[in-house]
């Protein structure tokens, strides 16, 4: 088959939402499914990248390549690398499970609804493959729209605080980055294009400026401590399809941008800074786990899990070495597939109970088996067991970690300690002991909500058991941007500086 | 290779078939499933066996599990002396406790979530000893782990039930933590976390230090100690003992497989593994026989007190642990491995017996409300009668074997050696006091509990009884392949285990092992004796005892409170720390409050903005406009200049 793939991913949903405005707003059916059918066509699509990828290459493929406004040198460029195809992948295969765990929970303006998630969908892969920082940047800014939207419209009670802390935090990120890419964009020859940028050496004061303006809008999305408090309003507020999204796709564009951005094309402000950011994401790993204990929320809870589990993503990135590169990588996904798993998964009894309180659960087990299993199943990858895809993420990363700095590696081990005890207590009171009165009654999982995490259940033990599959997409990329950081600002590249300055 | 990987991987297809299919078809014939698969397992680890008798080892990969840079790692399987031993081990007493269960988990409503996790333990203990590498090792270890966790929550109504599973696994966590940072600094220094390179590089690394918080350590005792942490979690060693008297929550089964015969073993397996490693270390082996050695007193004086018949046995399974590893820790890792399978079988039987008695008692667990069960329950009686005679260490039966052997070579072993072979002994009259002790109260005397539960006492079902009849077979004839030179044997296993675990020199002569073994025999007579004198003939003398030394009582009863000391010392603190000063002081307060207040213009905007809007397209419209004139703006000025 022979299409432009990532044009047509990216815009097939966009289209696709588009079509759906034009849909009677009656026809509630149809709504949904057009929306299952263009996401699993997208989804469909999408998959040569998965099976055509070269992987022997850290070059960009699948590249495509058009004048957009030639007079500002802004060029419509797409291509994916081993470090961004997966999350591609992932996009696409999420945003099925949104449609269908949505199907029966979203009652309200339900065309707008399917509308927005598709405009995400497009929106967030054309991040993943933007090789032009303008074209980043309006997919970048583009995303938070409906995603603004998903919140403030179809949240929970307390939504249009959470949305607007939301987009305020994204915001002021976003408009220091701004500055960050005209003045990256002034110094690489008026010229918006990333991979010129990875090869050109830009002096070392100006790297340690662009990385803390990029860092702002990247910190933020991650989101790193301390500008994670946006996350836990957000998520608790947010649709299932809402949180899911948040957690599986959107706050991986901040670790995404690390390293399409700060590492390669900032390696040596990229190299000084490692050490800081490294102490930032180990105190986001046990600052996440530990106030993981004191909350009574199902979905604060994971929500802060993320800022932990973040933190091991980060960590891996910035140790700049092999493990904790492909190990943090691997973890983006990892955290992408479970955490948004747990988010489905509290969604499933949401639908059912309308709480959210810890404190309304209890017994579970015994009311609906098969969903306590599904829980157990992402509850062990969340905490890392072997065999599931958590395993290998974390011990990559904290081999990484350990490599870059031993204290560092040896307080983010305590992650593994926390995170089981917090997970496992939060699946204790809600599955285990009495059943509680208030849940007596409920229906075990369907047939559709079974569909909706079987993927994602698959994926924990393949990446578990065979994570090479998935490792050797990156190797090549990863070995590149090694080799980008580690030789960066050596005296023969100092020639080409003077002439990029000139 | 097909003959290995069916080993761990039958009972693998029987998990996997009970736990999708067991609510709709194996149901209630869930066990013929489980009870195939590992009496499969069974007969090819006896085969193994027997090549590896003659001779044969194998190391080989499966497949490349995952790579990464330098990193790699793999399944596969290291087949020698010590993994043969626990082949056996394992799918004997797996075998075992999987018929036993048919007649103890009968009508139990999640009877075939019982059969699946049995089955699911039973693959990653098999993964665990199988390995050949430290991942795969860390693998089983942590799988091993997670059914404990299941099976001791089983029944998971129970809050206390759900408590203990949830505290076992968080417990081994800490272990975990140590061992999975030994696992990085092997792999760091040596470059490979397969046994086999490790075992052969690890010599280049005597001498070297490494620097710590301004300290220098030698490596190989930092390594050693990090792996042991693992071994202390799992084998439920001090200070991480805690986990395992509360596992006695799981059904009883469970605590003969789990948590007496064969989980709870890792450690000592994993320390034997190392044993090439452990001994370049000698600050690290006095380490390990001095853990050992306090915990089996501190363990066994605990298990004096108490009146929960499964937690006595729990008690007794941490003091034989420590047991195993002060052997391990003066160099005699074959007695320690020959201990943790003679271990396996009057252990096990305890617990099995403990069980019947319970399905008799309806699922009472007091001792003080039994007695007199020996004429209801004959069967019960003599094998738990033989399981404690082994345990006690008199002559001829399993346990006396193990035991004399540690001792012996402990003896042998320097200046650390003789304090540790003087705490053992001292052990092994505590053990066959509180060993007796259960005899003489359960089974002797005068039925004490209530009329309700006399008339319901009765002999357990044969599927009960004949698992119980073969393993006091085990804890009378499972030591006599180490019967020592001594005495006229030929110690054919501590010769078995030679190219793998080594055999520490001896020095003293025969005359003083024959007065090792004499006092040991002795002790373990006299701790007998007394327990007939407290228990049988003069029931006033504990009472009294009790009265007079309240305070080492109470101590004793409580456990050293040590469980209360994590409360307050852990626990409490962590979770006063999430609350009051994460949630609201950091985040709530300083975070929240520069984000929410410090700028009020910027609030005020945006309050203004919210009631701009009347439509949230068009507000977002709005803000991109926005955006894109700043940007147009800013190139503006850059193309004028």
């Amino acid at each position: 088959m022979s299409y432009p793939i990532l044009s047509t991913v990216i815009f097939l949903p966009i289209v696709g939402a588009i079509f759906i405005f034009l849909i009677k707003r009656t026809s509630e059916t149809l709504i949904k499914w057009t929306a299952l059918l263009l996401s699993l066509l997208t989804f469909a699509l999408s998959l040569p990248l998965f099976t055509d990828f070269d992987k022997t290459t850290a070059g960009m493929q699948f590249r495509e390549t058009a004048d957009w406004i030639p007079a500002w040198g802004i060029k419509y460029a797409l291509g994916v690398d081993g470090i961004s195809v997966l999350f591609v992948l992932l996009s696409t295969l999420l945003a099925i499970l949104c449609v269908t765990i949505s199907w029966n929970s979203i009652k309200l303006k339900t065309k707008e609804f399917y509308a927005a998630l598709l405009l995400i969908e497009g929106s967030m892969i054309g991040v993943f493959c933007s090789l032009d920082l303008f074209l980043f940047y309006i997919f970048w800014e583009a995303m938070l729209i409906p995603m603004y939207l998903l919140i403030g419209i179809w949240g929970g009670p307390n939504r249009i605080y959470a949305a607007i802390k939301f987009f305020l935090f994204t915001l002021v990120g976003s408009v220091l980055m701004l500055v960050g890419i005209i003045v990256l964009y002034l110094n690489t020859g008026r010229s918006f294009d990333i991979l010129q940028m990875m090869a050109t050496n830009y002096p070392y004061d100006l790297q340690v400026i662009l990385f803390w303006a990029f860092f702002a809008a990247f910190a933020v999305k991650v989101p790193m401590f301390p500008v994670h408090t946006w996350l836990p309003d957000a998520h608790t507020e947010a649709p299932t399809a809402g949180s899911v999204i948040l957690a599986g796709i959107l706050i991986k564009m901040g670790a995404y941008g690390f390293l399409r951005f700060n590492m390669p094309i900032l390696p040596e402000a990229t190299k000084a800074m490692a050490p800081a950011m490294m102490v930032l994401s180990v105190i986001a790993i046990i600052y996440g786990a530990v106030i993981c204990l004191g909350q009574t929320d199902l979905k604060r809870l994971i929500a802060y899990s993320s800022v932990s589990h973040m933190g091991f993503v980060t960590l891996g990135l910035f140790a700049l070495n092999m493990q904790g590169l492909q190990g943090g990588i691997l973890q983006m996904i990892n955290h992408g597939v479970v955490t948004g798993a747990l988010f489905l998964s509290v969604g499933v009894i949401y639908d059912r109970t309308h709480t959210r309180q810890i404190a309304d659960y209890g017994g579970a087990a015994s009311v609906l088996p098969v969903y306590a299993a599904f829980f157990m199943v992402f509850t062990l990858a969340s905490i890392g067991l072997p065999a599931t895809n958590g395993f290998i993420g974390e011990f990559l990363i904290i081999l990484g970690g350990f490599t870059a700095s031993k204290v560092l590696g040896t307080l983010s081990a305590t992650g593994i300690i926390l995170g089981a005890a917090y997970m496992l207590w939060l699946y204790q009171r809600v599955f285990f002991m009495e059943v509680n009165p208030k849940l007596q009654g409920y229906k075990d999982m369907d047939m559709r909500e079974i569909l909706t995490l079987v993927p994602l259940l698959i994926l924990v033990f393949w990446i578990g058991v065979y994570p090479n599959t998935f490792l050797s997409f990156m190797d090549a990329s990863v070995q590149n941007l090694i080799n980008r950081v580690n030789t960066a600002g050596q005296p023969q590249t100092a020639q080409h500086i003077i002439e990029v300055i000139k | 290779m097909d003959k290995y990987i069916l080993i761990p991987l039958l009972p693998l297809t029987a998990f996997i078939i009970n736990i999708l299919f067991g609510k709709s078809v194996t149901k209630d014939k869930a066990h013929w499933v489980a009870i195939l698969a590992v009496l499969g397992s069974f007969v090819l680890a006896l085969h193994t066996f027997t090549e590896v008798l003659g001779g044969k080892t194998v190391n080989q990969d499966v497949y490349t599990w995952f790579v990464s840079g330098s990193f790699r790692v793999s399944m596969g399987f290291l087949i020698d002396q010590l993994t043969a031993i626990m082949l056996i081990v394992v799918t004997s007493i797996s075998l075992l406790v999987h018929i036993y269960s048919v007649g103890y988990m009968h009508g139990d409503g999640g009877y075939y979530r019982f059969f699946s996790y049995l089955s699911l333990f039973t693959f990653s203990m098999l993964m665990l000893v199988m390995g050949n590498n430290l991942l795969q090792l860390y693998f089983g270890w942590e799988a091993v782990g997670l059914c404990s966790y299941f099976l001791i929550g089983f029944w998971y109504e129970k809050k206390s039930a759900a408590d203990a599973g949830k505290k076992a696994f968080i417990v081994n966590r800490f272990g975990d933590f140590g061992f999975g940072l030994g696992v990085i600094m092997i792999f760091l220094t040596l470059g490979s976390v397969y046994y086999a390179d490790i075992f052969s590089k690890i010599g280049t690394l005597q001498g070297q230090t490494i620097n710590l918080l301004g300290y220098d350590v030698n490596l190989i005792t930092l390594i050693a100690l990090l792996l042991f942490c693992g071994a202390v979690g799992k084998s439920a060693q001090i200070p991480l003992h805690v986990w395992l008297p509360d596992a006695m929550e799981g059904p009883t089964p469970v605590s003969a497989l789990i948590h007496a015969a064969t989980m709870v073993t890792a450690g000592v397996f994993m320390v034997a593994r190392f044993n090439p490693v452990f001994s370049l270390s000698e600050v690290a082996m006095n380490v390990v026989a001095v853990t050992g050695a306090v915990t089996s007193l501190f363990a066994a004086t605990i298990a004096l007190v108490q009146n929960d018949i499964k937690r006595i046995i729990a008690y007794s399974t941490v003091s034989q642990l420590g047991y195993m590893f002060l052997a391990c820790g003066v160099g005699a890792y074959g007695a320690g491995v020959f201990h943790l399978y003679t271990h396996a079988y009057f252990k096990a039987l305890l617990f099995l017996g403990a069980g019947s008695v319970m399905h008799a008692m309806s699922g009472e667990l007091d001792i003080q409300k039994m007695g007199g069960l020996k004429k209801y329950m004959p069967v019960t009686y003599w094998t738990f009668l033989i399981a404690s005679l082994s345990i006690a260490g008199i002559p001829g039966l399993a346990g006396f074997f193990s035991k004399d052997e540690i001792l012996w070579l402990a003896y042998n072993g320097g200046p650390v050696g003789k304090v540790v072979w003087a705490i053992g002994t001292l052990v092994a009259a505590l053990t066959a006091f509180y060993s007796f002790r259960i005899i003489f109260l359960a089974f002797h005397g005068k039925f004490r509990g209530t009329r309700e539960q006399e008339h319901h006492l009765h002999e357990s079902p044969k599927s009960m009884t004949i698992p119980l009849i073969i393993l006091a077979v085990g804890a009378i004839a499972a030591g006599w392949v180490g019967i020592p030179s001594v005495v006229g044997g030929s110690n054919a296993i501590a010769r078995f285990f030679q190219p793998v675990l080594g055999h520490p020199h001896v020095h003293a002569g025969h005359d003083e092992e024959w007065i090792v073994m004499g006092i040991s025999v002795a002790v373990a007579m006299g701790g007998i004796f007394v327990s007939w004198v407290f228990y049988s003939l003069k029931p006033g003398i504990p009472r009294s005892l009790a009265a007079n030394f309240k305070g080492i009582y109470t101590t004793l009863w409580n456990k050293y409170y040590i469980d209360e000391l994590y409360d307050f010392i852990i626990i409490r603190p962590v979770k006063w720390t999430a609350v009051n000063v994460l949630m609201a002081v950091t985040d709530g307060a300083i975070i929240e409050g520069i984000v929410n207040g410090i700028p009020k213009a910027i609030a005020n905007l945006s309050a203004r903005l919210r009631k701009l809007q009347t439509g949230y397209v068009q507000h977002y419209a709005m803000s991109m406009a926005i955006g894109l004139f700043v940007i147009i703006t800013l190139f503006l000025i850059a193309a004028s200049k």
